[in-house]
């Protein structure tokens, strides 16, 4: 059959086919299979004992509990905000529109580094609020707070972004339709906007949570890097290499590359869910 | 409406205008001088020069891997499908660490290396792999959806015209895709150059050699120059602006191109 004309003229001879997904499977197999695999490699090769210590000895629990401390802040509240700034978005025409959806983007443009740098310059000791705040004893800068503010910054646009062509899509029928049979504002984003919306909001949760837990660069400037306090586990991470504890590093990243692994299934899941709502 | 404004204002509007505030600061002179010191230029040309090559390296192989999931059917492609996305998933310390460890001259695919005097571990190659490894997503998640909506009757009448696959290949389906290569390219690119925990561990971090921006804005900042870490952020933060407005441009114009096809 791939001998008649038009489907010779239509589609590739077999060998070229095959070169191709050869190429494309040998691409991906070097530059992202064999790295993760390497980190699990690396993790466990002193065994299963080695990498249990690393991972529940008390820095890196401190770590852990850091880490989702934060994640526990930031999250919430860009969920408030995705759901508030989607709203405002795809149900009004306002002067200054399409600034906004470009401004909410902003923080994915920019680098992670200057996501904390700025930070540092707001707070930090020689920064604009810094001796205010100094003499008010309230610490932001190598922090909690500090860190709070970085993962907020960094993971700020994810829910907006899944929730604004969502909503956009949808359209406002049912809530009008709502507001009519006299429900309140609040009934009706409740029973009516809220399940419109939910798996495309939980796969900007998803999103979100996995960049919080995993952020590096903005977190890593106004950490400070105090062990066991101020450490989240990518910081850890780092720590450790830098110390030559390799097999202790490598146990640790694994755990945050199952935590990768498992956002990845999350989202192919919802977003299967998604196309069919 | 209006907390919206006024949380949008607070987390990424107020602190980045800090930045602009402390340049401010500055003498034009002064923030010159800070921002064109050699040793800024020669990261600049380590950063930007790494994160072009690797976004050039991603739409080749970006768009063959697209079409691989697009038009051929094979086992395990919803497999690969999924792969693709790794990259973007995992957190960046993680790909940093991963990455040194498979091109160490001891690693899984180092030592293949090493004896063909290719150094990947410290060398501007490095970093250029680890900018490649994170860029990958953004190419094949940028041209996919193109090449979905690829109408086959279009091949088809090229076909039936006479054209050669190749033909039809380099005038019909390439001139198609080109905006979402540029859109993809500039994704890449934009996310390269402000890339910092997967470059961290492979470049060694020497001075000239293998310094990235962020890494310097970074060491600036631990030694207390505030001066010296805005001035490289306004500049990074220029060019980050005038990446994304690029990318907008580039998708209003492949909305434009559409509606005229």
């Amino acid at each position: 059959m791939i001998d008649t004309p038009a489907v010779a003229a239509t589609h590739e001879p077999a060998w070229v086919r095959r070169i191709v997904v050869g190429v494309s499977l040998a691409f991906v197999g070097l530059f992202v299979v064999v790295p993760l695999a390497a980190v699990f490699g690396e993790a466990l090769r002193n065994g299963i004992a080695a990498y249990g210590s690393a991972i529940i000895d008390p820095i890196a629990l401190a770590a852990i509990k850091l880490t989702f401390v934060a994640a526990g802040i930031a999250v919430p509240l860009n969920v408030v905000f995705g759901v508030a700034a989607s709203w405002a978005i795809a149900r009004f025409r306002f002067p200054g529109r399409s600034i906004l959806i470009t401004l909410i983007d902003l923080p994915l443009a920019v680098s992670p580094v200057i996501a904390g740098m700025v930070f540092v310059l707001l707070f930090g000791k020689q920064g604009l609020l810094g001796p205010w705040l100094g003499s008010h004893g309230v610490k932001v800068i190598f922090a909690l707070p500090g860190i709070v503010l970085a993962t907020t910054f960094v993971t700020f646009p994810f829910v907006a972004r899944e929730l604004i062509p969502l909503m956009e899509a949808q359209g406002a029928e049912e809530e009008e339709a709502a507001i009519v049979l006299g429900a309140t504002g609040w009934q009706t984003f409740v029973r009516v906007t809220l399940p419109k919306i939910k798996w495309g909001l939980l796969y900007g949760i998803v999103l979100c949570t996995a960049r919080a837990m995993g952020e590096f660069g903005a977190v890593s400037v106004v950490s400070g890097h105090i062990r066991g306090r101020t450490n989240t586990l990518p910081l850890h991470v780092e720590i450790l290499y830098n110390e030559y504890e390799y097999q202790a590093a490598f146990a640790v990243a694994s755990l945050l590359a199952i935590l990768a692994l498992v956002s990845l299934v999350a989202r192919r899941v919802i977003a299967r869910r998604v196309e069919t709502t | 409406m209006g907390y919206t404004l006024v949380y949008l204002s607070l987390m990424v509007l107020i602190p980045l205008a800090t930045l602009v505030v402390m340049t401010a600061k500055l003498s034009p002179a002064e923030l010159w001088q800070l921002a064109t010191s050699d040793r800024a230029l020669a990261s600049y040309r380590v950063t930007f020069g790494a994160s072009f090559i690797a976004a050039a390296i991603n739409v080749v192989f970006g768009t063959l891997l697209a079409w691989t999931l697009v038009r051929y059917p094979f086992p395990g492609r919803s497999v690969l499908d999924a792969v693709v996305d790794i990259p973007f998933a995992l957190p960046t310390a993680v790909s940093g660490l991963a990455l040194t460890a498979v091109l160490a001259p001891n690693g899984w695919v180092g030592r293949f290396l090493e004896p063909l005097g290719i150094h990947a571990v410290f060398t501007p190659l490095g970093i250029t792999l680890a900018l490649t490894f994170i860029g990958l997503p953004f190419v094949v998640r940028t041209v996919q959806p193109v090449l979905e909506e690829l109408e086959h009757e279009v091949e088809e009448a090229a076909a039936v015209l006479g054209a050669t696959r190749w033909q039809t290949l380099t005038r019909v389906i390439i001139p198609t895709v080109t905006p979402a290569l540029l859109t993809g390219f500039a994704l890449a690119f934009a996310r390269a150059i402000g890339e910092y925990g997967s470059v961290v561990f492979i470049s060694g971090n020497k001075q000239y050699e293998t310094e990235i921006t962020p890494l310097l804005i970074m060491t600036r900042l631990e030694q207390f120059d505030y001066a010296g870490a805005t001035a490289l952020g306004l500049v990074m933060l220029i060019v980050s602006f005038g990446m994304l407005l690029a990318i907008n441009g580039l998708g209003a114009w492949a909305r434009r191109r559409a509606g005229h096809v």
